[in-house]
């Protein structure tokens, strides 16, 4: 039993991440119906952005709390991930709004290698996985028969904060109820002299922000980053918002959640379940299944799909 | 042979709250120009796509030729011969006129990946064979010139032509046109009706939904009217214009 | 390209030609590199077998317009098919299977003999081959099916979970059968040998083959058995695009609904094009395993998947010339500038500030993403429109449809 309520704790912690990159994934496809592949790694980004912060703290002002050096790090990486993800947008998908699906898929395929390959090449990054500092006490905490550390904790609370912060965004400001219009109808929207320019370049500095805190939060969770982080994770996290249903952030909560839950305990058990013959490093594979469980047998997700129509 | 190629009846469509269909039934003569009208929304469309099988039915019974088919798929209700074009027109844009022609006679040949590589003696044949009848079908509706033109770049009405070409193509026994004047003028439309007569007078029976009620008084041997989703009239196209419940469903009750 | 035309339906005299000029430089090529050493042939080597992936994946991608970033995974399959039944490690399989059930085991040697115990089973490259191209197609046709009722993105997505989950499987499927030996791979993995002669020279000749009394580098024999398999590939997937099912293909990609109307079982002729292109990267995957000798999971990441993805994209989608171009260009081209820039770099700065696998990297998303903002169609698209799958933004196509 103890061990159940460590996976399921494990699973929680690992479903906030997902659940903070979904909503990225969720967002930009509600209203541009287009999955933004690189969205990893943008993740990636504020971890790396997020360790260089830390680096310079450390040389410059040495002694810092570590939850001050943490906070620090979390607020100078959302400002670099949403330029990154901006300029992303206005680069690389503006121009083919209009074209085939196909063309900004593959485009963003591109960007998502050469943002990879930018940071390859900064000498202060690098190939090489990168040992991201241990900021919180690593005491363990005890809960019910399981431990958390204090670095999940913060993660638990910065994620439902976050999620807290954009519901709020989205059902009471005049920001988000323009981006509730054009995930619906963008050609109404317009209409109705909604800027979908301005809500789409919101809706991808929105879920870079998010992206990045779960970054910065990942380097500190398992303390080492690395250029390629953010293409499993990522693609895990467009697998959750797809479970929870695509465009709808409340299905990208959930979504993450519940895959990350699915994973942990998969993981935990799979060799009980196989007769020893698949172990945890199959882990990687439960959000893939789901996801072609889901499109095949529910392809509306668990809260139903929100996209635009774009007739 | 059975006089009767198309009988269907008993089609019920629902879509979540609206009943898109009630009870519909259509009998169509072999030989026939059968053309369906109704107001816009009564469902012309949404009957369409359920005998091709792009939709499935909730209820109904399905006879082409005295044999039932089951409209489950679109390429098997192609394979059983009835063949479509769309309201707002589907070509292979990229593909040339020629080709999108011999797209349409797959459903009749059978050479495979096999054949494709080896090009053996009875490949080439069939092949040639695909060409030639592309070709025949292309002049007969007219726009033989154009076998080489990319489809894309066809006017409108070379366009409607062409998918129907296609269509033909698949050597169906009933050909199922989707307002194929939609958007034409007057000297068109009267192209059009050339064709259709000229088809119906090659032996294949013509099912046709359109607006352009005077084009259709003219043309079709028997007509079935539709509001929302219900059949209203059926007759000889006099019948039909002198019906008091089709009158009030075009032109509003009270008049 | 105006002086190059392979287009032998419209210019026939012209594109012989330009085939026969390839041909001859192709035939050429390795015994003049060979002057300057081994690795210009190797690095061309390699580039075939990307060429022959890349064709493979224009099956899937080019004439169907399926977007699959799991391509890998057929190429995985052959590779590692071929590890496993002409090198030792039956035996280690063997091994884990008598550890695990002694029948299973005994029923092993019985059936493929005592011998298998010690050296595991060497299968020849006439019966692997054929057997690489099948399985692989058989994994075409089951990693296809699930996808069929997905639109593009999805699918996209899909693919690449299930190549995933293939590198997985062979970095893990060593216990509690040793299937695939683990993250440490298979090594010692026969080379091939035709009619006797063995492609890796026999021991003692310092990698060289000898036909007749004529001696050459193995890595030039391996290079006239991929040129030759690269012009077979070419050969049947030129034949394969002007087909009926080659029709059938376009005609999917262009509009899936109207090809239903017309009597296309879409299913069928989907699961045709993956197991198709599937079969072909089986193909590829066993030739690389008898030419490096080891297949490891690292060789079949979603990197590569990617990378034969980006050849098709830069190249020219749906128009061969322009794929082997691609090809050429992204298997060649880094593998050249590894060999140029790296020492310029540590001659001009006494190290090396980018590496060569960065470069790479870079080329490819460069390529990504230049390509589809710019002209999407590829540098060398088909001059026949039909076979431009994502032609709809390319500039030249808005020219001309001003101009008509």
């Amino acid at each position: 039993m103890d061990t159940f309520i460590q996976q399921i704790l494990n699973g929680l912690v690992l479903g906030s991440m997902y659940a903070l990159v979904a909503l990225g994934y969720t967002m930009v496809y509600g209203v541009l119906n287009l999955i933004n592949f690189a969205h990893g790694d943008v993740l990636m980004i504020g971890a790396m952005v997020g360790l260089s912060i830390l680096r310079m703290l450390d040389s410059t002002f040495p002694g810092l709390p570590g939850g001050v050096q943490l906070a620090i790090a979390i607020l100078g990486a959302i400002p670099v991930a949403m330029l990154v993800n901006i300029l992303i947008e206005r680069v690389a998908y503006r121009r083919l709004r209009n074209a085939p699906r196909l063309a900004p898929l593959i485009t963003a395929i591109g960007v998502s290698i050469l943002l990879q390959t930018f940071v390859m090449a900064m000498p202060f990054w690098g190939r090489s996985p990168l040992p991201f500092p241990q900021l919180l006490s690593s005491d363990p905490i005890m809960v019910g028969g399981a431990v958390i550390s204090q670095t999940q904790v913060l993660l638990l609370v910065l994620a439902a904060l976050a999620m807290l912060l954009l519901v709020f965004l989205v059902e009471k400001t005049k920001m988000g109820r323009a981006m509730r219009a054009v995930a619906e109808n963008p050609r109404v929207a317009g209409l109705m002299g909604v800027d979908s320019n301005r809500v789409i370049v919101s809706t991808f500095a929105i879920g870079a922000a998010l992206a990045a805190v779960a970054g910065v939060m990942w380097g500190a969770n398992y303390a080492s980053i690395q250029f390629a982080m953010g293409t499993l994770p990522g693609m895990k996290a467009f697998s959750a918002a797809v479970l929870g249903g695509i465009g709808n952030i409340y299905g990208a909560m959930i979504g993450g959640i519940v895959l990350g839950i699915i994973e942990s305990l998969g993981a935990g058990y799979i060799g009980d379940l196989t007769g020893g013959f698949l172990g945890s490093h199959y882990q990687d594979i439960f959000a893939f299944v789901v996801l072609i469980l889901v499109l095949t047998v529910r392809p509306s997700g668990i809260m139903g799909e929100r996209v635009a129509d774009r007739a | 042979m059975n006089d009767l190629l198309l009988n269907i009846s008993s089609v019920n469509k629902r879509f979540g709250g609206l009943q898109a269909l009630t009870d519909v039934r259509i009998q169509i003569a072999r030989g026939q120009i059968y053309g369906l009208i109704g107001p816009n929304g009564a469902g012309k469309t949404t009957f369409f796509n359920v005998i091709t099988g792009l939709y499935q039915p909730d209820t109904g019974t399905f006879e082409l030729d005295g044999k039932p088919y089951s409209p489950s798929a679109p390429h098997a209700v192609a394979k059983a011969g009835i063949a479509r074009t769309f309201q707002n027109i589907r070509l292979f844009g990229e593909m040339r006129a020629l080709e999108n022609v011999m797209v349409g006679r797959h459903v009749r040949t059978r050479q495979g990946v096999f054949g494709a590589i080896v090009r053996h003696r009875a490949a080439r044949a069939e092949e040639a064979a695909i060409r030639a009848r592309a070709q025949e079908l292309l002049d007969f509706v007219g726009i033989g010139q154009f076998a080489q033109r990319t489809a894309r770049y066809l006017s409108y009405g070379d366009q409607r032509r062409l998918e129907i070409a296609r269509a033909l193509a698949t050597e169906p026994k009933l050909l199922a046109l989707d307002e194929p004047a939609a958007g034409m003028n007057a000297t068109e439309k009267l192209a059009l009706r050339e064709l259709l007569v000229k088809i119906q007078k090659a032996g294949i029976t013509i099912l046709l939904i359109e607006h352009d009620v005077k084009l259709m008084m003219g043309l079709c041997d028997r007509i079935s009217v539709l509001e929302y989703g219900k059949l209203i009239a059926e007759g000889l196209p006099a019948e039909i214009q002198k019906n008091q419940a089709v009158i009030e469903a075009y032109l509003g009750g009270a008049h | 390209m105006a002086l190059l035309t392979f287009d032998t339906a419209h210019k026939p005299r012209q594109s012989y030609a330009s085939m026969a000029i390839l041909l001859a430089v192709m035939l050429v090529f390795p015994f003049v590199a060979s002057q300057f050493g081994n690795s210009w042939v190797r690095i061309i080597d390699m580039a075939l077998l990307y060429i022959m992936l890349a064709l493979g994946l224009n099956i899937v991608v080019g004439f169907a317009g399926l977007l699959d970033l799991g391509y890998i995974a057929f190429f995985a399959v052959g590779a590692y098919l071929t590890g496993l039944l002409a090198s030792p490690q039956f035996a280690a399989l063997l091994e884990s299977v008598v550890n695990y059930s002694p029948a299973m085991g005994d029923a092993l040697v019985a059936l493929f003999g005592e011998s298998i115990r010690t050296e595991g089973i060497h299968l020849s490259v006439w019966f692997i081959v054929p057997l690489a191209g099948l399985v692989a197609a058989l994994f075409g046709a089951l990693l296809g099916a699930p996808t069929l009722k997905l639109r593009g993105d999805y699918l996209a997505i899909v693919t690449l979970g299930f190549g995933e989950i293939i590198r997985i499987f062979m970095n893990n499927l060593n216990d509690p059968i040793n299937f695939t030996n683990g993250p440490q791979g298979i090594n010692l993995i026969d080379p091939i040998r035709i009619f006797g002669v063995s492609l890796a020279g026999e021991a003692g000749s310092k990698a060289t083959v000898f036909i007749g009394g004529f001696g050459m580098p193995s890595v030039n024999a391996y290079y006239f058995l991929f040129l030759l398999l690269c012009i077979v590939t070419i050969f049947m997937t030129s034949r394969l695009q002007h087909s009926r099912l080659g029709r059938a293909w376009v005609a999917i990609r262009e509009d899936e609904i109207a090809a239903k109307a017309m009597g296309i079982n879409t299913r069928n002729v989907k699961l045709l094009a993956f197991s198709m292109g599937a079969s072909f990267g089986g193909v590829a995957g066993a030739m690389f395993a008898a030419f490096q000798g080891f297949v490891s999971p690292e060789s079949f990441s979603l990197t590569e998947s990617i990378a034969v993805l980006a050849m098709v994209v830069l190249g020219g989608i749906g128009h061969i010339p322009g794929v082997v171009m691609g090809g050429v260009l992204l298997a060649a081209l880094p593998e050249v500038l590894r060999h140029v820039v790296e020492p310029v770099q540590q001659s001009l700065f006494g190290k090396v500030l980018i590496e060569a696998e960065v470069l790479r990297q870079l080329l490819y998303g460069l390529a990504m993403v230049l390509i589809m903002l710019n002209r999407p169609a590829g540098l060398w698209p088909s001059p026949i429109k039909e076979d431009r799958p994502v032609a709809a933004t390319d500039k030249e196509e808005k020219e001309e449809s001003a101009v008509v």
